[in-house]
C-alpha cells in the first residue's frame, strides 16, 4: 500500500456513523506501515512503535454539559541506532516527507548522542498472551450516547433535589504496533473508557463520588455509579467535627487502589540494590524474602486479565508476575539491562494490579468495626520520604463515622500522613476485591491504626 | 512543504486580511504551492473551519493550527539515557452553538478536513445545547486582524547539537559524583517549542512561537553503611527561556554546593516538632504561591466546572469573597499577568484572541479579582466592575479544547529593600527554607503540607545547622495572614511549573511565579522522618 492510501485509510468512518471495522489501523496497514518505516531507515537497527485511534470525551459540571471533543490522531516514533548510540523520534503525520524527516531525525540525533551502555539488543520475533483487547460497545460511544449517560446523572442529581452533578466520560478506541529491524512485529486492537461523577450539595457541605475505568463499557452499570454517587453526597451533607489523630480505618477500594500503586511503584529492583529503596537492605542487597505487610496479602500483576498493553516499550511479553506472597515480597521489577547484570528475570512494570481480599462485604467490614473513619477515596497523594514509603494526602467525598457496626454521621475531611507498609501490616480485614480501574482489582480493608495527622476543612 | 516552513508561511499568508463576521464564502485560494497532504495556510485551513462551524449554526467560533515540538534528553552519571524528540501537528475548532461548545480536531490539513472538523465541533455543540440549554455569553474582545508574537529567548535550543548539550549535562553530572557519599546523579532537559496560529470569529488571527525549558538535576547521597540516603532534587525551576537559561541556572559552582548539600543532608538533625517562624526563599515560595492562591482563584474551581476532578475553591461564592476576603497582612500585594519577558503563561494573544493582560487579584491584602476567560466575566463583573476578559484560555495542544488556565502570577516585593540575610538576621528563633519537595493541598486549597528540599536553623539572627525532614502544616487563611516580613526587589526571583495539571481530560500549563522572601509567623512543622 502506498503511504497516501494509507493515511486515507484512517479517514473513513472518521465523522460518518460508526463503521464495523476497528478504529484506528488494522494489522495490514500497520505491518505495512511499519515496513516501511524499517525500510526508509538507514540505522544499524530500528525500532517503530505506532499508536493510532480515536478518542471521544464528554465533560459536564454544574448540572450540564459544559464541554464535549473528538480526535482522531495516529503517532510513529521511530528508534534509530548506530552501535550502541540511540535516538528516537515521532511524528504524527503519516505522509512520506514526514515519515522520512522523522526517521532522518532519529539517525541524526543517534549519531550525535554518546554510547548508552546499557542499550540492549533488540528482541526478535516473541509471542505474546492475548489481551483484553477491543470492544465495539466502547467504540460506538458517540457523543449523543456519552451525552445520554451524563444527562442521566444530571437528572438523578436534580431529581434527588439540592444536587450538582459533574462528571466526565472519555472513551477510547485504536491500536498499538511495534515492529523493529530484527523481525519483531506485535499488534494489539483496544478499546477504553474512564467515567467519574461528583455529586456536591447545594449547600458545599456534602459530595459524593464514585468511579469506574474498563474496556468494556457493557460492564459498566453507570446507572449503580450515579445512584453511589447521589447516595454518597446527600449522606455526607453536614459532617460534623473530628479531631485528628490515630484511627481504625475501612478504606474503600479505591483508596486501597492508590495505596498498592504506591507500594508497587516503590519495586524497582535497581534501586533498591543501589541502596536507595524501602527495599534496600541494610549492608548491601535487597529485601526480597521478607514480611513486609500482613500476611493473608497477595498482589500480583496480570497484565493479560487487567487490560495493560500485553508487551513492555521494547516489545518483551508481559507476562503475569507475583510481587508479594503472603505478606512477603517474592520480587522486585527488573529491566531487561538490570536482570542480565544481576543475574534475574526481567519483568515488566507492575502496572496491573490484582490484591487478594477474603470473604467479606463492604458492609461486613463496617459491621466489625467498634469506632473507626469510613473513607471513601483519598486525594493529592505526594511523597514524604522514600525511605518509608511515607506519603501524605487527603480524603474526599464522603468520610464517616462508624460506630458499634453502623455508620453514625459524616465527618470532615482529614489530611493523613502514612506508609502503605505501615497501614497494610495492620490489617483486620479485608472484603472481596472489586475492579475499581481498568489496571486495578483490589479489595476494601479494615486497618486498626491509621494516621490522620491535621483536618481538612475541604469539602 | 516542510512543516516548519508550513507553520512559517502563516504569517506570509496572513496578508493584512481582517476577519470580520460572518466568514462564509470568503475566497482565499491558496497562495502557497502545497503538497496534497496540507493544501492550504494555517490561516486557511482555519478560515475554512470557522466558515464551516458558522453555517453549521455556531454563534463564535476558534481555532488553532499548530506544531508542537519537545526534545528531551536524560542522563545518568556518565552516561546517557534517553534521547527524544516529538512533533505533533493539526488542527482544533471549537464552537458555540446555542449556548453550548462543541469541539473537534484532526491531524489532517486539508481544507475539506478543516472544514469537517468545523461542521463536527458545531454539531456536538449542537448536541450538548439539545441536553440541556446553557447561557454561555461572551464579553467582547477588540478584533486584532492578523498579528504576530515571539517568547523571550536568546538561543533556540534547537541550534544547539544534542552533542553539545550533553557534554555539558555529563560534565556537570562528574562534578556531582565528585562530592562525599555522592553515589547517584540524574540530570534531564526538556526543551518545547510551540508554533501556533489561532484565530477567531471576532477577527483575530494570531501567529505565535514560544520556546520554554525545564532543566533538571537530582544528586543522591548514600551512607556509607546504606542505612540512609538523602537526595537534593528541583535544583532550579523551568522558564520560556532558550538554552541560555540552562547556562545560566546549571553552572559548576552551583552544582558543587547542591552536591554538598546532599551530603549534608545524611547527617543533618531531625528537626524538632512544633511551631516555627518559617523564613521562605523564593525558590520555595513561588510553588506555596501557586498551590494556595493560583488555584483557589481559578474562577471555573469556584463556581463548579472542575468539582469532578482537581475540585472547587475556599474561595467562593464570588458575591461573597470578591473586595471582602482579607488573604493576607496590608502589605501583601499579588498582581496576574501574561506578559512577563521569561514567564512560563506569557503570550501574546490567548486561545480566545484576548490580548495579554495585567491585573491586581489581591490588593493591600484584600482578594479583588479572580482568572477569567470570556465566558467568566459576566460571573463576576458586576462584583468587580471589570467588562473584559483577563485572558486566561489556553490548551495544550491543538487537539485540546480551550479553558480557563493559571496566568503568572506573582507576589510583589515590599517597597524596603530588604535582603535574605536581613530577614535572617532579623529572626531570633525559626527555619529558613529553600527549594521545593513534596507538596499536597485539598481539593478546596485550603488545607496543606508541604516541604523543602535544604532547610536550615536560625538562630539569634544567624544560619547555625542544617535540618531535615521538615514539612510545614497550615490553613491558606492562616498561613498568608501570618506573614509578617517580606524582602525587598532585589530578593525578587521568577520560577514555575512546566506542567501544571487541570481539567478531564487531562491538560498540562506552563505558568510562573515571581516573589521575594517572606516570613511567617508560628506555623505548624511536622517530623516526617517517622520509622514505623
Amino acid at each position: 500500500m502506498k503511504r497516501r492510501e494509507l493515511f486515507q485509510t484512517l479517514t473513513p468512518g472518521r465523522h460518518g456513523p460508526p463503521t464495523a471495522s476497528p478504529k484506528g489501523l488494522s494489522r495490514e496497514e500497520a505491518e505495512a506501515l511499519s515496513a516501511h518505516i524499517l525500510e526508509m531507515s538507514a540505522a544499524d537497527e530500528t525500532l517503530v512503535s505506532i499508536g493510532s485511534g480515536w478518542r471521544g470525551n464528554t465533560r459536564f459540571a454544574v448540572n450540564r454539559i459544559t464541554t464535549a471533543g473528538t480526535l482522531d490522531n495516529v503517532s510513529a516514533t521511530v528508534t534509530a541506532r548506530f552501535g550502541r548510540q540511540s535516538a528516537s523520534a515521532t511524528t504524527n503525520r503519516l505522509d512520506d516527507a514526514s515519515l522520512a524527516e522523522a526517521v532522518a531525525g532519529a539517525a541524526e540525533l543517534a549519531r550525535l548522542a554518546p554510547e548508552d551502555p546499557e542499550l540492549m539488543p533488540l528482541l526478535g520475533p516473541q509471542e505474546y498472551m492475548p489481551s483484553e483487547g477491543y470492544y465495539d460497545s466502547t467504540a460506538d460511544l458517540d457523543a449523543a450516547l456519552r451525552g445520554e449517560v451524563a444527562a442521566s446523572a444530571i437528572r438523578l442529581a436534580k431529581d434527588t433535589g439540592a444536587l450538582k452533578a459533574a462528571g466526565f466520560l472519555q472513551c477510547s478506541a485504536g491500536s498499538s504496533a511495534l515492529a523493529n529491524s530484527s523481525g519483531l512485529f506485535a499488534y494489539e486492537p483496544a478499546t477504553s473508557l474512564d467515567y467519574s461523577l461528583t455529586v456536591r450539595t447545594d449547600d458545599g457541605t456534602g459530595s459524593g463520588w464514585a468511579a469506574r475505568g474498563a474496556r468494556d463499557w457493557s460492564t459498566v452499570d453507570y446507572e449503580a455509579l450515579n445512584r453511589t454517587a447521589v447516595d454518597k453526597s446527600t449522606m455526607s451533607r453536614d459532617p460534623r467535627p473530628l479531631d485528628p489523630g490515630t484511627y481504625t480505618v475501612v478504606l474503600e477500594p479505591a483508596a486501597v487502589a492508590d495505596l498498592i500503586g504506591l507500594l508497587a511503584g516503590s519495586l524497582d529492583a535497581r534501586r533498591a540494590d543501589e541502596g536507595r529503596s524501602a527495599f534496600s537492605a541494610q549492608g548491601g542487597g535487597t529485601r526480597v524474602g521478607e514480611q513486609i505487610i500482613d500476611p493473608r496479602i497477595t498482589l500480583r500483576s496480570d497484565p493479560q486479565g487487567l487490560g495493560s498493553a500485553p508487551w513492555a516499550g521494547d516489545g518483551m511479553p508481559l507476562e503475569p508476575i507475583t510481587w508479594v506472597e503472603g505478606g512477603v515480597l517474592k520480587n522486585l521489577y527488573y529491566t531487561r539491562f538490570w536482570a542480565e547484570k544481576q543475574g534475574a528475570q526481567p519483568t515488566g512494570f507492575p502496572g496491573s494490579l490484582r490484591m487478594s481480599g477474603e470473604e467479606n462485604s463492604l458492609e461486613d467490614l463496617i459491621r466489625g468495626t467498634r469506632r473507626g473513619v469510613l473513607v471513601t477515596r483519598l486525594w493529592y497523594i505526594r511523597s514524604i520520604d522514600p525511605r518509608t514509603i511515607l506519603y501524605t494526602g487527603l480524603t474526599r467525598d464522603g468520610n464517616f463515622l462508624i460506630e458499634d457496626g453502623r455508620i453514625a454521621h459524616p465527618v470532615n475531611n482529614f489530611r493523613w500522613n502514612d506508609s502503605p507498609l505501615f497501614a497494610l501490616s495492620k490489617l483486620e480485614a479485608m472484603s472481596r476485591p472489586v475492579r475499581v480501574r481498568t489496571d486495578r482489582e483490589v479489595p476494601a480493608v479494615r486497618v486498626s491504626e491509621f494516621t490522620f495527622s491535621s483536618v481538612s476543612e475541604a469539602v | 512543504m516542510e512543516r516548519r516552513e508550513f507553520v512559517k508561511s502563516t504569517a506570509l499568508a496572513a496578508g493584512g486580511v481582517a476577519i470580520a463576521r460572518p466568514i462564509v464564502g470568503r475566497s482565499l485560494g491558496s497562495r502557497l504551492a502545497s503538497p496534497p497532504e496540507i493544501d492550504a495556510s494555517a490561516k486557511e485551513l482555519l478560515l475554512e473551519a470557522l466558515d464551516a462551524a458558522s453555517a453549521a449554526g455556531a454563534q463564535y467560533a476558534d481555532g488553532k493550527v499548530g506544531l508542537y515540538r519537545n526534545q528531551r534528553i536524560g542522563t545518568r552519571e556518565q552516561q546517557i539515557t534517553n534521547v527524544d524528540e516529538s512533533s505533533s501537528l493539526g488542527l482544533g475548532v471549537r464552537a458555540l452553538v446555542n449556548g453550548s461548545w462543541g469541539f473537534a480536531a484532526t491531524p489532517e490539513l486539508t481544507k475539506e478536513a478543516a472544514a469537517r472538523a468545523g461542521r463536527e465541533a458545531a454539531a456536538i455543540g449542537k448536541a450538548n445545547a439539545a441536553v440541556e440549554r446553557s447561557a454561555v455569553r461572551l464579553a467582547p474582545v477588540e478584533s486584532y486582524g492578523d498579528v504576530t508574537w515571539t517568547s523571550d529567548y536568546e538561543i533556540d535550543p534547537w541550534d544547539v547539537p544534542i552533542g553539545e548539550k550533553v557534554d555539558r549535562m555529563l560534565e556537570m553530572n562528574r562534578i556531582a559524583m565528585e562530592a562525599d557519599h555522592v553515589r547517584f546523579v540524574s540530570s534531564s532537559h526538556h526543551f518545547v517549542k510551540v508554533e501556533k496560529t489561532i484565530a477567531t470569529t471576532d477577527g483575530t488571527v494570531a501567529t505565535q512561537t514560544l520556546i520554554r525549558n525545564n532543566p533538571g538535576m537530582s544528586i543522591t547521597a548514600i551512607s556509607d553503611d546504606r542505612s540512609d540516603f538523602q537526595s537534593r532534587n528541583w535544583v532550579t525551576y523551568p522558564a520560556a527561556r532558550g538554552y541560555e537559561y540552562v547556562l545560566q541556572e546549571i553552572t559548576p559552582e552551583k552544582v558543587e554546593q547542591w552536591a554538598a548539600e546532599a551530603a549534608q543532608k545524611l547527617s543533618a538533625a531531625g528537626v524538632e516538632p512544633g511551631k516555627h517562624n518559617l523564613i521562605l526563599h523564593p525558590t520555595h515560595l513561588w510553588l506555596t504561591i501557586h498551590e494556595s492562591i493560583g488555584h483557589p482563584t481559578e474562577l471555573d474551581r469556584a463556581e463548579g466546572y472542575e468539582a469532578n476532578y482537581a475540585g472547587t475553591s475556599f474561595l467562593a461564592p464570588p458575591s461573597k469573597v470578591l473586595n471582602q476576603f482579607r488573604y493576607g497582612p496590608d502589605f501583601m500585594q499579588l498582581e496576574a499577568e501574561r506578559t512577563a519577558p521569561g514567564g512560563l503563561a506569557s503570550v501574546g494573544w490567548d486561545a480566545e484572541g484576548v490580548k495579554a493582560d495585567e491585573w491586581m487579584m489581591i490588593k493591600d491584602g484584600i482578594f479583588v479579582d479572580y482568572q477569567t476567560t470570556r465566558e467568566q466575566v459576566d460571573w463576576i463583573s458586576e462584583y468587580t466592575g471589570v467588562k473584559h476578559s483577563h485572558g486566561c484560555a489556553h490548551s495544550d495542544s491543538w487537539s485540546s479544547i480551550p479553558f480557563q488556565r493559571m496566568p503568572n502570577m506573582n507576589l510583589l516585593p515590599g517597597e524596603e529593600d530588604l535582603s535574605v540575610d536581613d530577614v535572617i538576621a532579623a529572626t531570633d528563633d525559626g527555619l529558613y527554607m529553600e527549594g521545593r519537595s513534596s507538596y499536597s493541598i485539598d481539593q478546596q486549597r485550603y488545607n496543606f503540607q508541604f516541604s523543602g528540599q535544604v532547610v536550615w536553623e536560625v538562630k539569634g539572627g544567624r544560619k547555625t545547622r542544617m535540618l531535615r525532614d521538615v514539612a510545614y502544616q497550615a490553613t491558606t487563611e492562616d498561613f498568608w495572614n501570618s506573614m509578617d516580613m517580606i524582602g525587598g526587589p532585589s530578593t525578587y526571583m521568577t520560577y514555575g511549573s512546566f506542567y501544571d495539571g487541570k481539567g478531564q481530560p487531562g491538560q498540562s500549563n506552563p505558568v510562573s511565579h515571581g516573589c521575594p522572601v517572606a516570613r511567617f509567623n508560628q506555623i505548624n512543622v511536622l517530623n516526617t522522618g517517622r520509622s514505623g
